[in-house]
């Protein structure tokens, strides 16, 4: 029954703003406010996406430059001076000395490099696809759709994988180190796209039948024209919900290929290539080697996925 | 009346919100009888169905009663422990929804769904269940009941599920059936048919029956008794006959008018200007009053009083006219 | 649709209807196993020179044109695909490169460690998962049901890999292997890790027998299901929450049943059609998730192969691992489309036949 529907936030919006998107904006800024999940998750985030770009300014070493190291820091606890060198490091050292905050910041920087790009590319990939099959429909669409369809029979990860092992069959061995970042972002891309394109197809379906669209049409204006003005930013909501979500995937994503080997090569260290690093020195009681990377990727995946499922409570009141 | 079934007393109930504590439903007073059909209509939230919801303790958070009384049988039953009320449910007050689509769990058997609301209140034998469960189905004019028993609820017409849902809703004798927009979801054909099942059982178990509607026509065909709402309050009560005759309340008399049935020497249909105001933003005094073509200052003040005869709530009511000769 | 149920007419429509829809399910079946063993095949055709793989670098022309003949690489591409396709289903999948065995043999014997852990972990997620999501449903403003809901959030967020190495912090290493001992025999020769002592029947190695095969179980089970369980118990719960803000939810309600009845009676049927889809696909991806905690824990099963077999491109073996998860894949979404007629009367009935 309608009564129930009577809270009174609306004239609370209509009064500051006339406008749709101001409306819009209002709206999630006021969830937002009255979230402190929302606002500590966004806080962290912020803070550790601003130190992995800044890490040459922060970090006190470059972990990637062999002259500043020293194999006498090497395995230095955490918060101890080192006993043949009398340096203190925050998180302790590994084997060969180098600085684990440093690492971490380094290492962060390149986890949020491939995560992004991967989602990126996943994003435009989707968004392009689920747009032409929405638009154009007919055999494009079943095409499109079924390749979908086979791909989400499998998990993600396992996709990644397999991409990345059939990347390195074409890659010479002695090149694979160095193109293993961009495979890790394509495996991973290629994974994800297929929720970009069925929400993208699905708003399209709805969208290109009403009457803007059909007017749009009329007055001559070409099929890209009309999926890139009138109905691109009808998706844009779910699409942003879809790539937070995604994006905390691909930090996973990518922390556990690397983590199994497969990912980013031990020259370009990311997180989960750490944390790899780090497991072979647990048993014999360096700790720290692990568990400092690994508790900086829990509250990057967990911060960034927190803020999606925000995101998506936010804009979709009925899903929560 | 000695044989009332139900009484509600000064019912309230508040929704808390973010900004303001809502009042769907204020200070509504009404008694049914055992056999007696008493419609209650008004708006959508006019808070009519809020006040069925109430008296099956069916109000979904944070919405509650908090203040008047709800009699049932002679028993107060507002203020029940939630296991006391739920053994109310079904067996002394049955209650009919808007959409029999969706009533029918569609996963069991509709027999399955008879017995055991039966084996729930009654104490008979699950195959003493099951012979009932076909005589229900017979009794609201199901054919081959003994056969459909067994059928899933989407192998029956909307009009044939709502069938169900009033057996479903009678199949443990309850004293009290709330029937909240029960007719609303049908197609036109199948209405009448539903409202005269409902009446036909109501009056040979002698069945109390609140009959929560928008439609004059409804209640016109119905009904002993009306009780007109408006925003959360009552704003006039009496016999069906009377009320559509002779309207007391300047917002019954606008009603009236914008109603085909209830306004046959009229050329044209009336409108009450304006519409009714969010539960929010109630005005001052009497809530028809920016509406009403009647309206004083002193209706500007406090919400008026129900008058002395108990009919409508207003200051200045409509006068009785010179009986038209029927 | 008023009579469709009694006339016996309708009943043979239904079972066609149903048939129709099974065939047109496995054809579907069918034309992804027959993608995916295009994509294993091409793998196999065009990544690396097969010729180089196997002779090595010592070699003469007479080998290589010998060679060329006998893998059939001479043949036009569709009649190479097709043999290819014949050879697997007869069971022949090549040889791995790296080991130098068959690969169907590799596969079968590390077959048994990967279902018997994806097992253990399935079970104990879809028991844990349905329960907990019912309670964190039915007490939906409780303090026990929202601090779950707060730790399951955290569950989701870390990474497979990561609780499984924490785990072994937490109670391999922190605990100084009081909970595996000195007992674990090793095929891997590292106490922690690997599967314990395994008893052979037939074919079938199983951990299953002994007390270190036991317990070698523990920590891999709980790594690999405890992300199955809490998808599980948070897709229930919204599940559960929708369906009971249902119409007939409320007339179960307003009918006096028992809040036992409605909750499980009621509720949680309606709640487990949706869930038994998403929690079959589910079950699948415990197989693909078994590759991390299998790599995590060294676990010696298919899993474990598949990563070893991509960083040495060993790709007659990646092929197979593809082709072998498709067919579980397949399979079991297969199976899960079944299920949904079993449970959901509604589905029973062909489209085409209701609204009579």
């Amino acid at each position: 029954m309608a009564d129930t529907g009577l809270n009174t936030p609306i004239s609370k919006m209509t009064a500051k703003s006339g406008r749709g998107a101001a409306f819009w904006n209002s709206d999630l800024v006021y969830s937002f406010r009255r979230s402190p999940v929302a606002i500590i998750s966004t806080l962290v985030t912020v803070i550790l996406v601003l130190t992995a770009i800044l890490a040459p300014l922060i970090a006190p070493h470059n972990p990637f430059d062999p002259s500043t190291l020293n194999l006498m820091n090497g395995f230095s606890q955490p918060m101890q001076p080192n006993a043949f060198t009398g340096e203190t490091f925050w998180l302790g050292t590994d084997g060969q000395g180098r600085d684990i905050f440093s690492t971490i910041l380094y290492g962060m920087r390149i986890s949020l490099f491939v995560a992004s790009l991967a989602v990126l590319f996943a994003m435009v990939l989707g968004v392009t696809l689920g747009l032409i099959a929405g638009y154009v429909g007919g055999w494009v669409d079943t095409i499109i759709m079924r390749i979908a369809d086979v791909q989400l029979t499998f998990p993600s990860i396992l996709i990644a994988m397999l991409i990345s092992g059939i990347a390195r069959g074409f890659t010479p061995v002695q090149y694979r180190d160095e193109v293993a970042i961009w495979v890790l972002i394509i495996a991973i891309g290629l994974s994800d796209w297929v929720q970009f394109a069925r929400v993208v197809r699905g708003t399209t379906l709805i969208e290109k039948n009403k009457e803007y669209v059909q007017a749009a049409r009329m007055i001559g204006r070409s099929r890209g024209a009309i999926m890139l003005w009138h109905i691109l930013p009808n998706v844009l909501n779910p699409v942003l919900v879809i790539a937070t979500i995604s994006f905390a995937l691909a930090i996973i994503a990518e922390a556990t290929l690397s983590f199994l080997g497969v990912g980013a090569p031990p020259t370009e260290p990311s997180l989960g290539t750490l944390i790899n690093t780090g497991r072979d020195f647990l048993l014999s009681g360096e700790w720290w080697i692990l568990l400092f990377p690994a508790l900086t990727l829990l509250a990057l995946a967990l911060s960034v996925n927190l803020l999606g499922d925000w995101l998506r409570d936010a804009l979709n009141p009925r899903l929560r | 009346m000695s044989n009332t079934v139900l009484s509600i007393r000064n019912l309230v109930v508040d929704i808390p919100t973010r900004h303001a504590v809502l009042r769907p439903v204020d200070n509504v007073s009404y008694d049914i009888a055992a056999g007696e059909i008493l419609g209650v209509v008004g708006e959508s939230g006019a808070g009519k169905s809020m006040a069925g919801n109430a008296v099956i303790g069916l109000l979904n958070r944070p919405a509650h009663i908090s203040g008047g009384e709800i009699w049932l049988n002679g028993n107060r039953i507002d203020n029940l422990p939630r296991e006391k009320l739920r053994r109310l449910r079904g067996k002394d007050m049955g209650m009919v929804f808007q959409d029999p689509l969706t009533s029918l769990n569609p996963l069991l058997r509709i027999g399955d769904q008879l017995t055991e609301t039966m084996l729930t209140h009654l104490d008979i034998s699950r195959s003493e269940a099951e012979k009932r469960a076909v005589a229900a189905l017979e009794e609201v004019g199901i054919p081959a009941a003994a056969e459909r028993v067994n059928s899933y609820p989407h192998e029956f017409s909307g009009g044939m599920r709502q069938r169900v849902v009033i057996a479903l809703a009678l199949c443990a004798e309850p004293s009290l059936i709330i029937a909240d927009e029960p007719t609303t979801a049908l197609d036109v054909s199948v209405q009448a048919q539903i409202i005269a099942l409902l009446k036909r059982l109501c009056r040979q178990r002698g069945t109390a029956v609140m009959l929560i509607t928008h439609d004059m026509g409804v209640i016109a065909e119905a009904c002993d008794r009306v009780a007109v709402m408006y925003a959360g309050r009552l704003a006039e009560l009496g016999p069906v006959r009377e009320v559509i005759q002779n309207p007391r309340h300047p917002y019954t008399d606008g009603l009236m008018g914008s109603t085909p049935l209830a306004s046959k020497g009229q050329k044209r249909l009336r409108q009450i200007p304006g519409s009714m105001p969010r539960l929010g933003r109630l005005p001052a005094g009497c809530a028809f009053n920016p509406r009403c073509p009647k309206a004083q200052d002193a209706c500007r003040i406090d919400p008026p009083p129900t008058m002395e005869d108990g009919r409508a709530a207003c200051l200045y009511p409509i006068e009785i006219e010179k009986k038209v000769p029927a | 649709m008023g009579n469709a149920a009694l006339d016996p007419g309708a009943l043979s429509v239904k079972n066609h209807a149903m048939l129709a829809y099974i065939i047109k399910r496995i054809v579907q079946s069918v034309i992804v196993l027959l993608v995916v063993g295009l994509v294993a095949f091409a793998m196999f055709r065009f990544v690396g020179d097969p010729i180089d793989n196997i002779l090595g670098q010592e070699r003469t022309q007479a080998d290589i044109e010998r060679l060329r003949v006998e893998l059939g690489l001479d043949q036009p591409f569709v009649v190479q695909y097709w043999n290819f396709l014949a050879r697997a289903a007869q069971g022949d999948l090549g040889v791995s490169y790296r080991q130098s065995r068959p690969v169907v043999e590799i596969l079968l014997e590390r077959a048994p460690a990967t279902l018997e852990l994806a097992a253990v972990s399935g079970a104990m997620a879809i028991i844990f998962g349905i329960m907990l999501g019912i309670f964190t449903a039915i007490r939906r403003d409780g303090f026990a049901a929202n601090t779950i809901m707060t730790i399951s959030l955290i569950g989701v967020s870390l990474p497979t890999f990561l609780i499984g190495v924490l785990l072994i912090y937490f109670f391999s290493v922190g605990m100084q292997f009081t909970l595996f001992g000195q007992t674990i025999s090793t095929d891997l020769g590292l106490p922690s890790f690997g599967r314990g002592e395994t008893v052979k029947i037939g074919g079938w190695s199983t951990g299953f027998l002994t007390e270190s095969g036991l317990k070698a179980l523990i920590l891999p089970a709980i790594t690999l299901g405890l992300y199955q369980m809490t998808l599980i118990m948070r897709l229930v719960r919204s599940e559960m929450l929708e369906v009971l803000r249902q119409d007939y939810i409320r007339f179960a309600r307003a009918r006096g049943l028992r809040e036992r009845a409605v909750n499980f009676r009621h509720a949680l049927k309606n709640t487990l059609v949706p869930v038994i889809t998403i929690t079959g696909l589910q079950l699948g991806s415990i197989i693909a998730f078994a590759i991390i905690t299998e790599t995590v824990f060294q676990w010696p099963g298919v899993g474990l192969l598949f990563i070893n077999s991509i960083q040495t491109v060993d790709i007659p073996v990646m092929a197979a691992y593809l082709m072998l998860i498709s067919v579980m894949f397949v399979a079991i979404n297969l199976v899960v489309d079944l299920l949904y007629f079993a449970i959901d009367p509604r589905l029973r009935v062909d489209r085409t036949a209701r609204g009579h």
